[in-house]
């Protein structure tokens, strides 16, 4: 049996009413060993800051493995979340605390290099916008990774990367224009 | 880098079944001009095919410790009751194969009766309730089902177009149990004459609108006290696995 899938409509801008978590930016705990902070503005077409989108994040733990029952190598140590949502403030910014997942075993042979799923919710996102944040220090692992070898440009690839900071990984998500953010279809 | 050793030498049997593609006619378009906020906050490159792997055929199985007792009852978070129309939203989360999606997350938020969030952003001159918030959240049953007591939230001005309104909704939030099938959307009440100028439900494909509009069911009703409206979520379905085609387990 096939049944229609529900269609996807806009967060709006009125979510804070029930979605945020005070947990929620906190994948794991400041005293966490290996925490690391990661976040960054969206911005819309215009260059202006998106002041009501909510950046939500999925990843594998440092040892590559997800909670997870699909999971087909077996459980994770138990404990990681894996989950990040954070809502974005009157600047537009987001960030999480985390730890850095492992690279993934892929089915066709590869090997895909550490990344975290982002949804970017928003008023005006019809549906939402997914993307993925690589690490800057894994660049043999980048230049090996699946997703990143199927995008020609190499100024579009070089946006998935998160970019050291001051304290912690910048990752900036621009919805549209010059600069704008590739985003996957899944 | 013992667990991508333990991957390679797992690689031929590492099966990772993928969600079937959304049919078409499904969601709304991200550019849709009659939504005005869309204009400047849709992509304008061609989205990058991202086939699934191990992150996206898991996800968060988020909710335990999340969900207190008073989440999914709207109308007793106060020391009074809200005011409006008493009403009982049930239905079951779903995935495209017809089955149920047990322990997964619902998260709602709406307007109370008179159209007004409970949001510093929202200017509709309208009276916020003091005894009505506008969230709830509930991890669904055994068989998929959700069920919320709340007030039907009213209409409100929008300033998309002149004199815009937008129809009686509820918020939904759902997660399912992979990253690939999260979906947000919003439920809509039966025969609402506002939907014909929402350019919200209307930006989704016409065949598909009616899957948001949710139906009166006497049976959900609580007599004296509350009506009942029933409203089903179908998220993506898997694609079969090759032990599926085998026939095997």
């Amino acid at each position: 049996m096939t049944l229609p899938q529900t269609p996807s409509q806009t967060i709006g801008p009125f979510f804070a009413v029930g979605l945020p978590w005070a947990d929620g930016p906190e994948v794991v705990g400041a005293g966490a060993p290996g925490a690391i902070r990661i976040g960054g503005t969206v911005t819309d077409g215009a260059g202006d800051p998106v002041p009501d989108a909510l950046v939500e994040t999925w990843q594998a733990d440092p040892a590559g493995r997800f909670a997870h029952p699909d999971d087909p190598r077996g459980p994770a140590a138990a404990g990681f979340r894996g989950f990040g949502r954070c809502p974005t403030d009157a600047q537009g910014r987001w960030a999480i605390r985390t730890l850095k997942p492992g690279p993934l075993p892929a089915p066709d042979g590869g090997v895909e290099a550490p990344h975290i799923d982002v949804s970017v919710f928003a008023r005006g996102l019809l549906r939402r916008l997914v993307t993925r944040v690589y690490f800057p220090d894994e660049p043999d692992a980048n230049a090996a990774d699946p997703l990143l070898a199927s995008i020609a440009d190499p100024r579009a690839r070089a946006r998935l990367v998160a970019v050291a900071d001051t304290d912690g990984l910048r990752f900036d998500i621009c919805l549209q224009g010059a600069r704008e953010t590739p985003f996957l279809a899944i | 880098m013992s667990d991508i050793l333990r991957g390679r030498q797992h690689r031929s049997g590492l099966v990772v079944p993928g969600y079937r593609p959304e049919a078409p006619g499904t969601h709304p378009p991200l550019d849709h001009p009659d939504y005005r906020s869309t204009r400047l906050r849709h992509p304008r490159q061609p989205l990058v095919p991202l086939p699934h792997r191990l992150t996206e055929v898991t996800g968060p199985l988020l909710g335990e410790g999340r969900v207190g007792e008073t989440d999914h009852d709207l109308t007793v978070q106060h020391p009074g009751e809200p005011l409006g129309e008493r009403i009982v939203v049930q239905g079951r989360v779903l995935d495209g194969d017809g089955h149920p999606i047990p322990g997964t997350l619902v998260e709602i938020w709406q307007a109370n009766a008179g159209g007004r969030y409970r949001h510093d952003g929202d200017r509709h001159p309208a009276p916020l309730d003091p005894n009505f918030s506008g969230a709830g959240r509930c991890l669904t049953d055994g068989e998929g089902r959700f069920r919320f007591v709340t007030v039907k939230p009213g209409a409100y001005p929008w300033k998309n177009h002149p004199n815009a309104w937008r129809p009686a909704h509820i918020h939904f939030s759902l997660f399912g149990r992979a990253f690939t099938q999260r979906l947000i959307t919003q439920m809509y009440f039966p025969a609402d004459p506002l939907f014909p100028q929402d350019p919200i439900l209307g930006s989704v494909p016409e065949a598909a609108r009616e899957r948001l509009v949710s139906r009166l069911d006497m049976d959900l009703t609580m007599p004296e006290w509350a009506l009942g409206y029933r409203w089903d979520i179908v998220l993506r379905g898997r694609e079969a696995t090759p032990l599926d085609e085998d026939g095997e387990p």
